[in-house]
């Protein structure tokens, strides 16, 4: 027998002046294979269409997605409802501004982060359209790679006790990132350089170590890793700053 | 309201968009792109496979040049493409691809030593050499006569789109996410711009800038079953059409991608048949090596495609609740190579289907893919009809892939032509003298008040958005899809006609405040049809078949008649049918129409006298 579903969704249309923060309830038949978005947009299509939620690719790859879905973030489009139970509340992720109902503005804060981080390649060289690429160990693409699959999608934002406090607090994607471009043999900040973005507490010491972060990535992200990779790297830049070389 | 101006706008932040924004910020002007999504959520982001470049780095590359990657781009093309922009397109490829790696992309490189590969299911070894040892590796990918795909695992796109956005934040290309372009600005000679909606507050903005580019990608979300984000809807090609001025080249070439998973049709990776998965039928057993012995399961996408169809209608499908499918199987290529290079197919069937492709085949069915049509540009990426309009990237018809694109050609496209349409950009700037009509602003943004005061009061009627745009959907699926016939169009035509009614009489049923997600949809629901209808009777009016188009009542690609490209035109905003028009194919023959070497072969020669049917 196919599930009744409920689903409890957190409701708000600031521009709306007649709208106020609820939780309205929804029931929906389950169908075979059901994820979050097939769900939702039944509920848009059927009952209200109204209802804001953001997706875009449905298919675990663009992080449009995240919300909280029965109190842990995660990404709707990749959560099929027969893992979840038949009472199902969802709430737009925290930390974030939010838009309406489901949908929060993540693209302001990562842009942010970009900015912060100096998102990018640092170096002197000028690119030569002539020249054949510069050669790179297979090995050193692939461990870049893996810090760059991060979807931005914000999971490890909301889940985190920082960054709910400090709105500055870089969080496990901004210090990802940071890792990034550290192991990256293109980029040529030196390592006092990394330290001026992440050496204090809104980088990598503020960062409490409970990894509710890595928790909830969605995309595995080596969080745990990346982070204690950081601190200790930074924690040397510390010393040798405090003692000379 | 707010009015922005800039240099130039770019309409969509995807790869396209942004590797043109870049280059008209190097030269010096102001950019800002506009997005639906934050600008790394752009579709661009979901393309696993790779992009082609002619680098020759790999062992199984060796000896590739731009000519082969040309001749391969024109055969893929069924000739239907304009041989001069494949030309530009191949021969710049390779050092695009050098750029993305000065910018960052961690591109796969050449590893030396032996190693084994598949290929239709049996094992090969290859030798890479010591000489090569860190250059970019390629990949095999469909219709290509060499190992040409480079690739970053299989997060190619997103990897890319990442670094390219990097790049745009370091230049202070501004990207304006969560907006909407709904109208273009212009007095009937020029663009000035776009009205669009902010999808924070739902309220209208004016962009003004010297040259408007439309880089919104494909528009698959007309169609019911598509690989397309949600976001591929075409929103960005409807103020072009709404013009009246500015044509839409080719619309009747739909490529289908074989391997949709079922239910969700979403994409796995060509990579897979690349890497040597094959396809079997109800029976397990392989089929494409009969139908195609050379090229097996890697022949261009439109032929396997069309067998797999062929193969369900001989009864060879399985069956399953979501309609027939076949089976793509990846079991032999091992855990290692599955949760390593194909990660991103393993997590795709694990949480989307529950099925673990090691030890389980994956549900896959041909599903709408890729839009060879789009906005018909020059080879400098500028519009038809409209001066300081751009297109460029999947939104265009740039045509370099005439009637069907090659995997990997069109990621690749993205980045190439964005620099080469850049540039024509920034050269167009440079005496670019613009003196903005008030007058023309004003009219815009008050038409696209009423339009929206009038969808929320239902002025027009109380037809149900979704509804309409479900019935569009499936009426093209019905009679649009892989095989194609004169009843099936001219039936699917005439719906879409009465469809288009009804999407004119659409009223919202919730008040339409702010990001209000009905009105949205509402908004360019007319124009989705019109493009619908764009598609179906282009197709209808091309009596042959060619690439992706396919007639089953005109089954030879007809040289003689039909080496043109189709121009369609809304002139009228209550037409209820689109105009075409004509145009050659292309200007210069550099390599003359001839066999692809694979698929169907029937071909009415250009000097072959009038009245011959294939
Ligand atoms: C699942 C999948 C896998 C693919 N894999 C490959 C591959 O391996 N190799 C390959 O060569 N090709 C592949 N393709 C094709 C390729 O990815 C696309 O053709 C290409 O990425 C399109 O890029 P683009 O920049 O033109 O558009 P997109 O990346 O789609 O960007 C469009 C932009 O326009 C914006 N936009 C849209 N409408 C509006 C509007 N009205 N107002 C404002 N902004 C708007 C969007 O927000 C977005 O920023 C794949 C396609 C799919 C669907
Ligand atoms: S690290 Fe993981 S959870 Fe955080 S933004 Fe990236 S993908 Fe999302
Ligand atoms: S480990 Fe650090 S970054 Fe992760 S959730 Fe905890 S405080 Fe936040
Ligand atoms: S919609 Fe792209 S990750 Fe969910």
């Amino acid at each position: 027998m196919a599930r009744s579903l409920k689903f409890n969704i957190f409701r708000y249309n600031p521009q709306d002046p007649e709208s106020t923060p609820h939780m309205e309830n929804f029931v929906l038949d389950e169908t075979d294979a059901m994820t979050l978005f097939i769900a939702l947009n039944r509920i848009r299509e059927e009952q209200d269409p109204s209802l804001q939620f953001d997706f875009c690719c449905r298919a675990g790859i663009c992080g449009s997605c995240g919300m909280v879905i029965n109190g842990r973030p995660g990404l709707a489009c990749h959560t099929k409802t027969k893992d979840l139970s038949a009472e199902i509340t969802l709430l737009p992720l925290p930390v974030f501004q939010l838009v309406g109902d489901l949908s929060v503005d993540t693209g302001s804060w990562f842009r942010e982060m970009y900015d912060t981080t100096e998102s990018w390649i640092h170096t002197k060289k000028v690119f030569d359209p002539a020249a054949q690429e510069e050669r790179m160990e297979n090995e050193v693409a692939e461990a870049i790679y893996e810090l760059d699959r991060c979807v931005e999608c914000g999971c490890c934002v909301a889940a985190c006790g920082t960054a709910r406090l400090r709105p500055d607090f870089l969080g496990a994607a901004g210090l990802n990132r940071v890792g990034r471009f550290l192991i990256d043999p293109r980029d040529e900040r030196t390592e006092q350089e990394y330290y001026e973005i992440i050496g204090n507490d809104m980088g990598i010491f503020g960062c409490m170590g409970l990894l509710a972060c890595e928790d909830v990535c969605p995309k595995h992200m080596p969080l745990q890793d990346q982070l204690g990779f950081l601190r200790r790297k930074m924690g040397i830049t510390t010393l040798k700053n405090l003692f000379g070389k | 309201m707010q009015t922005i101006y800039t240099d130039v706008l770019v309409i969509g932040a995807g790869l396209a968009g942004e590797r043109a924004a870049i280059e008209a910020a190097q030269a010096g002007f102001s950019a800002i792109c506009l997005s639906l999504v934050p600008a790394r959520r752009s579709h661009s982001s979901a393309a696993m496979g790779g992009m082609q470049a002619a680098l020759g780095n790999c062992a199984k590359g060796d000896g590739d040049c731009p000519d082969v990657h040309f001749s391969d781009t024109v055969k893929g093309s069924d000739w239907g493409c304009d041989q001069e922009v494949a030309r530009l397109f191949a021969d710049r490829a390779p050092i695009e691809m050098r750029q993305l790696a000065h910018w960052g992309v961690p591109w796969n490189r050449v590893v030396p030593g032996k190693s084994m590969y598949f290929k239709g299911g049996k094992q090969f070894e290859k030798e890479e050499q010591e000489e090569n040892r860190g250059l970019i590796t390629s990949r095999d990918f469909g219709g290509t006569a060499k190992w040409r795909t480079c690739y970053v695992s299989d997060g190619t796109g997103h990897s890319v789109l990442f670094t390219v956005d990097n790049v745009c934040a370091q230049l202070g290309v501004e990207v304006h996410d969560k907006t909407e372009a709904i109208a273009l600005i212009h007095d009937g000679v020029t663009c000035f711009g776009a009205v669009a909606r902010c999808l924070r507050t739902g309220e209208l903005r004016v962009y003004l800038a010297k040259a408007t580019t439309i880089a919104t990608g494909g528009f698959g979300r007309i169609y019911p079953c598509t690989t397309n984000a949600v976001i591929c809807d075409g929103g960005g090609h409807i103020p072009a059409i709404n013009t009246g001025l500015v044509p839409m080249g080719n619309m009747e070439a739909v490529q289908f991608h074989p391997t949709g998973i079922v239910p969700t049709d979403i994409l796995v990776t060509e990579g897979c048949r690349g890497d040597g998965g094959t396809l079997l039928d109800v029976n397990e057993e392989r089929f494409m090596n009969i139908y195609e012995p050379e090229k097996q399961e890697l022949a261009s996408r439109d032929v396997v495609s069309r067998w797999m169809t062929h193969h369900i209608r001989q009864g060879k499908g399985v069956k399953s609740p979501y309609g027939e499918h076949l089976w793509l199987d990846i079991r032999h290529l091992g855990e290692k190579h599955i949760t390593g290079k194909l990660r991103e197919v393993y997590e795709i069937c694990t949480s989307f289907l529950g099925v673990d492709p090691i030890h389980q085949l994956i549900p896959v069915r041909p599903t709408q893919h890729y839009s060879m049509g789009g906005v018909r540009t020059n080879k400098d990426g500028h519009a038809y009809g409209i001066k300081g309009l751009f297109s460029v990237g999947e939104s265009a018809c740039w045509d370099m892939h005439g009637f069907n694109r090659l995997g990997g050609n069109s990621l690749a496209e993205t980045v190439v032509a964005g620099g080469i349409v850049g540039k024509k950009i920034a050269e167009f700037l440079q005496g670019a003298e613009v003196t903005f009509n008030s007058s023309v602003i004003d009219d815009e943004v008050k038409r696209q008040h009423e339009r929206i005061q009038h969808l929320i009061r239902c002025k027009t009627g109380t037809e149900n958005v979704y509804k309409v745009r479900l019935a569009m959907q499936q009426t093209l699926h019905v009679g649009a899809n892989i095989f194609r016939t004169d009843a099936g169009l001219t039936e699917c035509v005439a719906k879409l006609q009465e469809i288009l009614a009804r999407a004119r009489q659409v009223g919202l049923k919730s008040n339409g405040l702010g990001v209000n997600p009905e009105l949205s949809a509402a908004l360019k629901i007319e124009g989705q049809v019109k493009m619908a209808l764009m598609v179906a009777y282009g197709a209808l009016k091309r009596t042959e078949s060619r690439g992706s188009h396919n007639r089953e009542d005109f089954q030879a690609r007809n040289d003689r008649d039909w080496m043109t490209r189709t121009l369609a035109y809304w002139k009228n905003e209550k037409d209820d049918l689109p105009t075409l028009d004509y145009e050659p194919a292309t200007g210069i023959f550099h390599i003359p129409p001839g066999d692809r070497g694979y698929g169907k072969s029937e071909i009415i020669k250009a000097d072959s006298p009038a009245g011959t049917k294939g």
